[in-house]
Formats: structure tokens, sequence, C-alpha cells
């Protein structure tokens, strides 16, 4: 036991689990803006714009994370020279939290279209007849109704982020926490299935709350009609 | 361009004008061949059995519903196809929906002050004071703070119209105004409509409401398969009415009225 919880001396758990967070929350919010823009492409009126959107979201919804991440680093940093911190360790985050970003708008997308399925064709209609334009109807009357009706698919991109983050790894974050449990599986063979078990019930504690929070959320924001 | 717009609307000539409108929904042809004026302060009502087409008359007219042939002009102005344009005119015609459709997230009043503020960029206070004044006017005003689905469905249609009269409409169009009600609340909704009608609203009504085109209609029109079969005045389509398809609906009607 005592064996065990020198882990905790020695290396820095809870720090770790910060940097998904922190990279989560960074992606979270880069993904929201990207995927609420993706969404808007893809039920505009216009026939480009759908087109637009429907390729990116089968593009990126159908390519691996961890290649996305690879391409950041790989061909948009080490190829192509794009830095987006001066900062080396930092330019691996920011690196990692667009590559999560870009790849979870798809599915942020994906869960706001379903969203809009939940609002009735005749607030539209409503808002059109009233003289709103696409994007005022969309703003004020579509959009805040289709976040009420995507909480819980926004969620479950929330969930699946968190946990996604750990693929930052690839792409040379080494202070997030499965490349510390990798670290610290090397220098403590001994007690493995014991640092497994902790990574696994950290991720569990991060993500129970999210999953009850957008229960309770979604009964709560839902629109009477 | 938009010059020549504005030189060619005049409140002289009709509010709504359709000039040989056709619609076709694969085989159906939904809209056949149709020509109408409404003039300004004219009430017309449409009726008609279901299926002739009359709902999707009306929606062409603000072009809920585009049509495949013809014009449609509001106040002397062809309507646009898209865009700001298409916005601006329907700015200016209201519509009451079947199913009332009130924005489901804002309160009553938001429902009313939701246009004149982001449509016309009037101040968030005297939208409010026209609100108020409208759901007054409809007799809703003390439910101003509640949601849509707290109120009883003729409630909701009659802020449904208030939302549309905010807008100071040149026309109002009615789809159905009252298919979707419980029977003890359609009159609140026609008395609503008859007070409007009285004060020299233009209106375009889709009913089945035979005593509403009787009280307010100054024109009525009988639709079927598309066309327009029959337009007289109330008081003659109801005694004499021309045409067979329009004897055999009134004759329909009778055993239920």
């Amino acid at each position: 036991m005592e064996n065990y919880l020198s882990i905790f001396t020695e290396y820095d758990i809870p720090g770790a689990f910060w940097v998904n967070i922190q990279l989560t929350f960074w992606a979270a919010i880069g993904a929201l803006v990207l995927g609420t823009i993706l969404a808007l492409l893809r039920i505009s009126p216009v026939g480009s714009f759908q087109a637009l959107g429907t390729s990116y979201v089968n593009l990126i919804r159908n390519t691996p994370l961890t290649i996305i991440i690879l391409f950041c680093v790989l061909a948009l940093y080490g190829q192509l020279g794009f830095v987006l911190s001066s900062d080396f360790q930092g330019n691996f985050f920011r690196l990692a939290v667009l590559g999560l970003a870009v790849y979870h708008a798809a599915f942020v997308c994906e869960a706001i279209r379903s969203g809009v399925n939940t609002v009735p064709l005749g607030q539209a209609e409503a808002a059109r007849a009233i003289g709103l334009s696409f994007l005022p109807a969309a703003r004020l009357v579509i959009l805040p109704q289709a976040f009420r009706g995507a909480i819980v698919p926004l969620g479950n991109t929330l969930i699946a982020l968190i946990k996604n983050s750990t693929v930052a790894a690839v792409g040379s974050v080494a202070t997030e926490s499965s490349s510390v449990m990798k670290t610290m599986i090397e220098f403590r063979a001994d007690i493995v299935i014991p640092i497994f078990l902790t990574f696994a019930v950290g991720f569990v504690i991060i993500v129970i709350p999210v999953g009850l929070l957008t229960t309770w959320a979604s009964k709560k924001l839902a629109v009477a009609r | 361009m938009k010059s020549d717009h504005q030189a060619q609307a005049s409140s002289e000539g009709p509010i709504v004008q359709l000039t040989g409108v056709n619609k076709h929904y694969g085989a159906l042809h939904v809209l056949n061949g149709i020509n109408l004026e409404v003039t300004k302060g004219e009430v017309v009502v449409i009726l008609g059995p279901s299926g002739s087409g009359k709902s999707t008359l009306c929606r062409a007219i603000n072009r809920l519903e585009t049509i495949d042939e013809g014009t449609i002009k509001i106040d002397g102005k062809t309507l646009p196809e898209e865009g700001k344009a298409l916005a601006n005119l329907r700015a200016d015609v209201g519509m009451v929906f079947q199913s009332f459709n009130l924005f489901a997230h804002k309160s009553i009043l938001e429902n009313v002050t939701l246009g004149p503020m982001k449509v016309k960029g009037m101040k968030k206070d005297e939208a409010k004071k026209l609100a108020m004044q409208l759901l007054e006017r409809v007799g809703v005003a003390n439910q101003a703070g509640k949601l849509p689905a707290q109120l009883s469905g003729g409630q909701q249609q009659r802020v449904a119209i208030a939302r549309a009269l905010a807008m100071k409409p040149k026309v109002m169009l009615f789809d159905e105004p009252t298919s979707a009600l419980d029977p003890e609340m359609i009159n609140e909704v026609l008395d609503t409509m008859v007070g409007l009608a009285k004060e020299g609203m233009t209106m375009l009504v889709v009913t089945h409401e035979m005593g509403f085109a009787r009280k307010a209609a100054d024109r009525v029109i009988f639709m079927a398969d598309g066309q327009i079969v029959e337009q007289a005045t109330p008081e003659e389509f109801f005694t004499n009415p021309k045409s067979d398809r329009a004897k055999d609906f009134l004759g329909k009607l009778i055993t239920n009225h």
C-alpha cells in the first residue's frame, strides 16, 4: 500500500489530470464555436454552404483523431512551420487543442443539427414571416431552442472530448495524464495494474458529474411546447 | 433598382396581386392559374374542401411556399426570391398560422416585441409599449410574462395575431387560424379577427368558419382542385352558389351547421 501511495508523491497526478481538463476546456470552446458555424452552414438555404458543411463533417468525423493531432504537430508545425505559441511546450499544447477542436467540431455540428430537428418547422416559418432573414432567425429563434434540445448529445460529445484529450500524448503534450501514466509504468512495473486503475478511476470521477449535469440541465432547460 | 421598386409601389393599386400563379407537387397541380387581387381594406375569405390549395395559396403570398410560374406582388412590389429584400417584404405581411407557432422559448411579451426590435430596430421601451397595447387589444395583456405553453390555444392564437400586428402589416394572412382550437376557444379568436376587419385591416383568411365569412368578409373565394372556381359576396355565395362544386361543398356543410 505504501508502495502504491508513493506514486502520488513521486508524480504529479492531479497536475496531469489538470492538463487534460485544460485541453478539454479550450478545445470545447473551439469545437462549440466551429461546430455552431458548421451547423449553420448545414441548415443554411444556400446549397454551396450546405455542401461545405457536409464535406467538413464527412471528412473530419471519419478521420481518426490520432491522425488529426499528428497532422497538426508533424505537418502544420513540423512541415509548414505553423506556430501557435513561442513557448515550445505551449506550442504543442495549442496544436493539440486545435486538433481536438477541429475533430470534435464535426460531432458538435451533428449534435446541434439533432437539436435543430427538435424545433418544429413552424418556428422557422414564424420567424421568417415577421421579416427575420436567415441569420437573425437562426440566432434568435432556432439555435436557442436547438441548443436546449441538444444538451444531451452535446454532453456526450464533451465526455468523448475529455477522454480523447489523452490523445494529445501523440502530439507531444508530455504533461497530460496518459503520457504521465506511460512514464510511471516504465519506472514502476511492479504496480502496473494499480496505476492503470488510478487513471481509469480518475477519468470516471471527472466524467460522471458531466453526465449528471447534462441530464439535469436537459430536463431543466427543456422548451415547453 | 431600389427606386424603381419604390416607384412601382403605390397604395392606389391592389395590396396583393397574383397573376397566373401555378404550382405543382409532383403530379398534383396544387395551384392552377390563380389570378387574385385584394384591395386595401378588403376582407377576403377563401373557402374550399381540404386539398383544394387554399393554404398553399395563402402561404405562397409571403413565399413560405415557392411557386413554379406567375407573379405575386405585394403593394405593387414583386415578391423577391430570397435574401434581405424578401425579409423586408415579409415584414409587411402579417401571418397567422393554424398551429400558432409562438416562439416557444420566449415570453408572450418577447414574442410580440421581437419583430419590432430586431426587424424594425425599434427601441425596447417603445416596442414594449406597443406590444402591451396590442396584447391589451387582443385581451391577453395579463399573460405577458408567461411562456406560450402556459396559455390556452385561443390565447396563444390571439398573441400570434398581436405579434403579426406589431409589424404594422399592410395585409394579414390567416391560414386556418381556428382549425387547431377547441370549439369553446374559436369564438374568442374570431371576435378578434372581426374586430380587425371592422378597423379596416386588409385580410386574406383561409377558414372553415362560415359564420366568420358571413359576418366579416367582403368577398368569398371558393377554391377546388387548385383553381378559383367562384368568387362572390358572402350573401350571394351562401344563398345562390353558381358552380356545382360550390353547391356540393355548401350542401355538405349544412348538415353540420
